[in-house]
């Protein structure tokens, strides 16, 4: 079998077997990029040379010595807006495209503390900011089923090359549903983990309130398997929660949901949820019913006020994070001569794309002397009245099950026109980051285009355990996964 | 809800943004479509809601007024567009 198409735990098992050198995986790997990314375009930068030199060091060191460690030797592809040191981090934008990380990222001081093989850093909407990657400053990624569409976004290449089997597994970043939605739109598993969860010490900020790292998987024991590593306190990062990290593993194997209640949220089933998509979840809410879950309907009353209430709150935040780049410290500087003043609004001019530019303008509007409290003031109440919602039904049930996504993944070009058109179709992901609970995508169908589907499920703060060993349940109940693009 | 040309322009110019007359037209319109739609919002009663800034528990978080490791000061300017004898160096502030 190729050894591209296991899964990171199927990898593991050969690795630690001695079955498979760290060379061969960063052999086969390499075979399948030159072969497929010209197609898929998953990553802006690849470093598969480094990779085989660090597997060629790796099996050096491993002669005769046992190999214990998670992801040792395991090809991994990381977002482009988490730092690496020593490896170009652009943020797909063209203020960063020089720019060298001084510096590790926690998540990457983890993985590479465990030997891991970075095959390269995955396209993105330039720093984060999309739904389709389409904003990247490097061109569109392309969708593993359907290469006219979108993979989703903004985590779209990492999404893409795990479905295309361009790595075994993925880091992306989630701030509205930046993992979860390419995960559905690419048929592969992603998970956002609670607000603090995962550190966000060397992730480039969006959102600061709202960011979280998490895994994007071929299933959903890789997803807990790299939640594992990834998972802890930070004393890096103040907002990174000083709470011990249980064993993801063992959460998976009770395989059912006896005596877990799930929440069905009407009002993520009411208009503009294509019949398709409606369809799938309602097969796949059935299916948990038949594995002993208790199904009961449930509402989140403030849904409708989410998508107003994120575009205000993570548009503040962007347009105050999104200061730091003024052409002194690192980044494009404008060849444009002129005073400071001049310097910083010219670089600022050619260094960022137009959803970048709009989303700087709208926050910054919303945090302006006599709208503050209108607009920024209001949402972060609204906020409030979300997360209430939210705890108000975890009081009732243990789990809640949503679409993803209103739509299979979209055509290139469909929705750039129209900003508002492409912020809508965010709407079942983006309450869940401003409320901070965990929740996961998981494949639970196909359209008759033969494009993927994915089911939703939320958990409690801090209970990822619950969420995984839910997803698992269904996903091993039904044979999703085993299936595969057909990349043309 | 209208963000006239002119909003936008003091916008830009307070997010430091130079735009071309082309921005401005398509800000203008975009801008205002976008915030008609989050003024719904205003039907929503906030009344005496505290206003959530983070979803965490925990406030000041404080570690020990101790000296780490840095960054050195090569590697701290190793990314800087201009640097001269160990600064940043920047175009003329004062006219």
């Amino acid at each position: 079998m190729s050894l591209y198409k296991l899964t990171l735990r199927e990898l593991q098992e050969k690795f630690t077997k001695g079955e498979v050198t760290a060379c061969e995986i960063v052999q086969a790997y390499t075979l399948r990029l030159n072969q497929l990314e010209p197609k898929v375009r998953a990553y802006i930068t690849l470093t598969k040379e480094a990779a085989l030199a660090q597997a060629e060091a790796l099996d050096e060191k491993l002669k005769g010595w046992r190999r214990t460690m998670a992801l040792m030797g395991m090809p991994v592809a990381v977002k482009d807006n988490i730092c690496t040191q020593g490896v170009l981090t652009t943020c797909a934008s063209r203020m960063l495209s020089n720019f060298v990380p001084p510096y590790d990222a926690s998540v990457i001081a983890r993985l590479r503390g465990q030997s891991y093989l970075l095959l390269g850093k995955t396209n993105l909407d330039e720093f984060a900011m999309g739904s389709s990657t389409e904003n990247s400053a490097f061109g569109p990624s392309r969708n593993p089923w359907n290469l006219s569409r979108v993979p989703g976004g903004s985590s779209g290449g990492s999404a893409a090359a795990v479905a295309a089997d361009l790595c075994a597994a993925a880091l992306g970043s989630d701030t509205g549903g930046s993992i979860r939605q390419p995960a559905a739109c690419c048929g592969v598993v992603g998970l956002k983990p609670t607000y603090g969860r995962v550190s966000r010490f060397g992730l480039v900020a969006f959102a600061s309130s709202l960011d979280q790292i998490g895994p994007i998987t071929k299933d959903v024991a890789d997803a807990a398997m790299l939640l594992g590593v990834i998972a802890g306190h930070d004393p890096l990062d103040s907002t990174s929660a000083n709470l011990p990290v249980p064993d993801y593993a063992k959460a998976l194997k009770k395989k059912d949901f006896k005596k877990l209640k799930v929440g069905v949220p009407r009002e993520y089933f009411a208009e503009g949820l294509d019949p398709e998509v409606e369809q799938a979840v309602q097969a796949a809410i059935e299916e948990i019913k038949q594995l002993g879950g208790e199904i009961k309907e449930i509402a989140l009353p403030r849904t409708d006020a989410a998508i107003a209430t994120y575009y205000l709150i993570a548009t503040a935040e962007a347009s105050s994070n999104l200061a730091r780049y003024d052409g002194v410290k690192y980044g494009l500087r404008s060849k444009e001569t002129g005073n400071l003043l001049d310097m910083y609004m010219k670089t600022r001019q050619e260094g960022f794309g137009p959803e970048v530019k709009r989303r700087i303008m709208l926050g910054t509007y919303a945090l302006s002397a006599g709208y503050y409290d209108a607009f920024y003031g209001k949402a972060q109440a609204v906020r409030t009245l979300i997360r209430q919602d939210f705890e108000a039904a975890f009081r009732e049930v243990d789990l809640i099950v949503t679409p993803v996504t209103p739509t299979p993944a979209f055509k290139l070009g469909e929705k750039s026109e129209d900003p508002l058109q492409m912020y809508l179709s965010d709407i079942y992901t983006i309450s869940v980051n401003l409320a901070g609970n965990p929740a996961i995508a998981v494949p639970c169908g196909f359209s008759k285009d033969g494009l993927p589907i994915g089911l939703q499920i939320i958990g409690r703060p801090f209970e990822e355990e619950t969420l995984l060993r839910g997803a698992h349940a269904y996903e091993q109940a039904t044979n999703w996964r085993t299936k595969r693009p057909n990349i043309r | 809800m209208q963000i006239s040309k002119s909003d936008v322009e003091h916008v830009a110019k307070l997010a430091r943004l130079e735009i071309t007359e082309t921005e401005r037209d398509a800000f203008s319109k975009q801008l205002s479509a976008i915030l008609t739609y989050v003024e719904q919002l205003k039907t929503l009663d906030t009344e005496g809601v505290e206003p959530t800034a983070t979803v965490l528990e925990q406030t000041n978080v404080f570690r020990e007024d101790k000296a780490r490791p840095s960054l050195s000061v090569e590697k701290a300017l190793a990314n800087a567009p201009e640097s001269e004898s160990g600064h940043f160096r920047v175009p003329r502030i004062l006219e």
